[in-house]
């Protein structure tokens, strides 16, 4: 027991979390008793016996996990314990729940826990299409109607589909730049162990009096402000969400930017590189927004202060501003990711080189700046300053002409190549154009104000964002998962599973989201569990819908777990990539390359006669040794 | 490459899919009854935009289909596709038609909003006050005529809606009349309607407000002007004194919409 408490691990991780806990109760009780101020203090926007364990209690667990060992001895200016690499690899499932420094280990952790986030996402998507699926309030009340419909977003959003491209970048992007790791192995596998933290905070909030945080994932003030204690969960879910995000996107960016292999210039980067570099630019500058913003609400919360309190001289529209200065960047940080993949998967089942590269990458570059400049389209009735919405509006409708270009070009990446359409990802790819292009068409529609003043906050609204979200990203999400399986498994997934969650999936959100742009320019508001009548219909059909496309999901669960386990071995390079991740075995070896590759030429040269991306180590050519790891320093 | 391409059958096929799509979304009343002087113009705008997204969608479509109709691999095939990087005509082309089509639907829709905010001689000011989970209404003459529940308005008269809340953030929508604004705790925001059609409607608010949010409705008629005077005549009660002071502290940060040109 006692070398179980000294060593980092689950044990240790869950007395830190205890003890840090109860230092934080105590913290409280003591400092109220030395005030003069009464012990419990439950106003429901209060109690702070609870918010402040709920800060100390995660950094405990995480210190107690180990998170901070090797930065916490060094500082302390005691002897580090080196690292000797034989925790990297995972040998059985157990070595997934340990603190493990190797980036693919941490892909598949980021990878599993996300999708388990998915599956209790969806499982309360399934409950909002059952209440929605007759007017009139039938299986939860609507308070609990709030709160589902809030943590079915911030569930999706925070701890799914931003994360899960971390985690399939964290997996792929050292790979495919010829690195032996990330940048920076501790700092990684600390972001990782902070998501599951978050998500389970924001689970946790149903079990407080007052139930989930139920102010939706925008969480506008006064009403967040002043909702039950729920709230506080998501203003602190959020800081851990974020600051995984935040430190994960600084990794990227210095691996990117520093550890590519030699050869390697920024024109001969796969598009998948591209895409996290812009990415991680987006990150780093606005994630720190809605931090700030989640903040503000709980000082206004619990300490009283008055940011967003109209009586007290705050000013309750500037919310809206700080969140969208973060969350609009983030429709973008929920898709650029997802246009890396969609590059990747198309070229290579096409068999062609991707069209047009360099603008490809620059309409990135492109969407990056423009982001910045779109905010307050979120805002067109929010009685904000009416002039600014006439240039707000011309940004959000140019941003569609780099997003167009990505279209446009992956199509003509199509002509003159030789498609192949056996890949479940080369499926989600093309039907990810289709729907996409939906999603885009509206957004633009969305960007116009005067047809924006009639739809917004209507089921127009969900329609779009789903569209974009679910048939843009999550589409996405599904390709880049079916590409890289058999590299992260050493596994071939079952093609036919994988076809009838292809065409389950597309039916499913078409026959969910199309209806919903009808009902909503018809008249139907969003975020309400009853609605008139006229609606039922049409609400009925979309529960359908949603519940085949939930059902649906089932078999890509059953397929991944199978065939994980039991699937027939993969090849290295089953289909035939160029990119250097494909060069190596499936799984890649534990340390990627015993002789950091050597990259002479670009990533997409399908058809062109001798062309290579890489030479890899041991094929004979000149290479350059890598560095050898100097163990034990910091 | 281009040259080796039926153009001109793919762009026949864009079209007659474009033509095909707006033939069969053009005559539904996607936005359901008009009764304002703004509603059939926010249409009219949808309605270009419905032609313009087909297009953009049959394009691609079409480009798709065509391709993976024309380019798909025969079975056992594992030559690879012909090495084109690019062409710059073509880069160019798909840059700049798509910016002319946004900037032109960004000059159309600027040209509309400016329209539909062109404040009027002698509009009718009605205050809107809404908190969980009520709308009341208070109209100018006799000592603010007050209303709960029920807003009445004249017909073919431009109102300015003033609008207050008392708690969080509602908002304000007919959806027969297209107009939606924000009311926002502190400040008061403003929206112009000129109903043009009598009846029934309802005023349903659209920003999530707390657990009553989907029952906050209120009942419009619009009337003509002797009838609405009459009503207005009828109404006993006076506003709240909460109400009174919201209107006088509530700082309109927003005083003119973008018609009035700053005035």
């Amino acid at each position: 027991m006692a070398a179980a408490i000294k060593q980092p691990g689950w044990i240790r991780g869950v007395l830190g979390a205890v003890l840090a806990a109860a230092f934080g109760f105590g913290l409280v009780v003591v400092l109220r008793e030395i005030s003069g101020l009464p012990i419990w203090q439950t106003e429901q926007t209060g109690y702070p016996h609870v918010v402040v364990p709920l800060v100390t209690g995660p950094l405990g667990f995480l210190a107690g996990f180990g998170c901070f060992d090797y930065w916490l001895r060094w500082a302390a200016g005691m002897p580090t314990i080196p690292d000797d690499h034989s925790q990297h690899g995972a040998k059985s499932w157990r070595d997934y729940f340990r603190f493990n420094t190797d980036h693919k280990v941490i892909g598949i952790q980021y990878i599993c826990t996300t999708f388990f986030f998915f599956f209790v996402g969806g499982l309360m998507a399934m409950l909002i299409r059952a209440e929605l699926a007759q007017p009139g309030t039938q299986i939860v009340d609507a308070a609990t109607y709030n709160s589902l419909f809030s943590t079915h977003a911030v569930l999706m959003i925070f701890v799914f589909v931003i994360p899960v491209f971390a985690g399939i970048a964290n997996y792929v992007l050292p790979l495919m730049i010829g690195a032996p790791d990330m940048a920076f192995p501790r700092l990684n596998a600390l972001s990782f162990w902070m998501l599951p933290l978050a998500g389970l905070l924001f689970i946790g909030s149903f079990l407080v009096p007052g139930g989930a945080f139920d102010a939706g994932w925008t969480g506008y003030a006064p009403l967040s402000t002043g909702a039950p204690l729920g709230q506080s969960f998501f203003n602190l879910g959020v800081q851990f969400a974020g600051a995984s995000s935040i430190a994960t996107a600084l990794n990227f960016l210095v691996t990117i930017i520093t550890m590519r292999a030699p050869g390697m210039t920024f024109w001969r980067m796969p598009l998948l590189v591209w895409a996290n570099l812009s990415t991680s630019l987006l990150v780093v500058a606005a994630t720190p927004f809605i931090a700030g913003a989640q903040f503000m609400v709980l000082f206004d919360r619990a300490l009283h202060t008055q940011f967003f309190q109209s009586a007290g001289g705050g000013d309750v529209i500037s919310y809206q501003h700080i969140f969208w200065f973060y969350s609009h960047p983030a429709v973008y940080i929920m898709m650029l990711p997802g246009f890396g993949i969609i590059s990747e998967v198309i070229s290579t089942h096409a068999r062609k080189p991707i069209f047009g590269y360099r603008l490809m990458a620059l309409a990135l570059i492109g969407i990056v700046v423009l982001s910045y400049s779109v905010w307050a389209h979120h805002m067109f009735v929010a009685g904000m300053f009416s002039w600014l919405r006439v240039p707000m509006m011309i940004t959000t409708l140019l941003i569609a002409v780099p997003t167009g270009i990505k279209i446009f070009s992956w199509l003509g990446t199509l002509y003159f190549g030789k498609i192949h359409t056996y890949s479940t990802a080369m499926l989600f790819a093309l039907a990810f154009i289709v729907t996409f292009t939906i999603g885009g068409i509206s957004g633009v529609m969305l960007g116009m104000v005067p047809l924006d003043i009639h739809v917004s906050d209507t089921y127009f609204i969900v329609a779009h964002i789903h569209f974009v979200l679910f048939g843009g990203s999550v589409f996405t999400i599904f390709a880049g998962i079916y590409h890289w399986f058999p590299k992260m498994t050493g596994r071939m997934y079952d093609e036919k599973l994988g076809r009838v969650h292809f065409w389950g999936t597309l039916l499913g959100t078409w026959g969910t989201f199309i209806p919903m742009h009808w009902i909503g320019m018809d008249g139907m508001p969003r975020r309400v569990a009853d609605y008139a009548a006229q609606f039922g219909d049409w609400n009925l059909l979309i529960s359908c819908f949603a519940f085949m496309l939930g059902a649906v999901q089932l078999v890509f669960l059953y397929n991944m777990i199978v065939s994980w386990r039991f699937g027939p071995r993969a090849e290295a390079n089953p289909w035939r990539a160029n990119s250097i991740e494909w060069q190596v075995s499936s799984p890649p070896p534990i340390f990627n390359f015993d002789e950091i590759p050597r990259v002479v030429g670009g990533p997409y040269e399908f058809g062109v006669p001798g062309a290579r991306h890489a030479i890899m180590g041991g094929e004979g050519a000149e290479v350059t040794k890598p560095e050898p790891t100097v163990v034990g320093q910091a | 490459m281009i040259g080796r391409l039926p153009i001109a059958k793919m762009l026949a096929a864009t079209v007659a899919l474009t033509a095909a799509i707006s033939a069969v979304m053009l005559p539904i009343n996607w936005d359901g009854q008009q009764a304002s002087t703004a509603a059939p113009k926010i249409d009219t705008l949808l309605d270009v935009m419905i032609v313009l997204s087909a297009f953009v969608f049959s394009l691609v479509m079409v480009m798709l289909f065509y391709a993976l109709w024309k380019f798909k691999a025969k079975p056992g095939d594992e030559s690879d596709g012909e090495p084109i990087h690019g062409n710059t005509r073509l880069e160019v082309a798909w840059t700049l038609i798509p910016t002319i089509i946004v900037l032109f639907g960004a000059g159309y829709s600027w040209a509309v909003l400016h329209d539909i905010e062109e404040p009027a001689e002698d509009p009718l000011t009605v205050d809107v006050f809404s908190q969980q989970y009520a709308w009341s209404f208070s109209y100018p003459g006799k000592g603010n005529a007050f209303s709960e529940g029920e807003l009445h308005v004249p017909l073919d008269r431009q109102v300015h809606f003033k609008m207050h809340s008392q708690d969080v953030i509602h908002s304000f929508w007919v959806p027969e009349w297209r107009i939606k604004k924000d009311n926002v705790p502190g400040i008061t925001t403003t929206a112009i309607v000129t109903p043009d059609k009598a009846g029934a409607y309802q005023l349903i608010c659209t920003e999530l407000c707390g657990f009553g949010h989907a029952s906050m409705r209120a009942k419009v008629v619009v009337e003509p002007p002797a009838e609405f005077r009459e009503w207005v005549g009828g109404l006993k009660d006076k506003v709240p004194a909460p109400f009174l002071e919201s209107i006088r502290q509530d700082t309109e940060t927003n005083p003119e919409p973008l018609g009035a040109g700053g005035a």
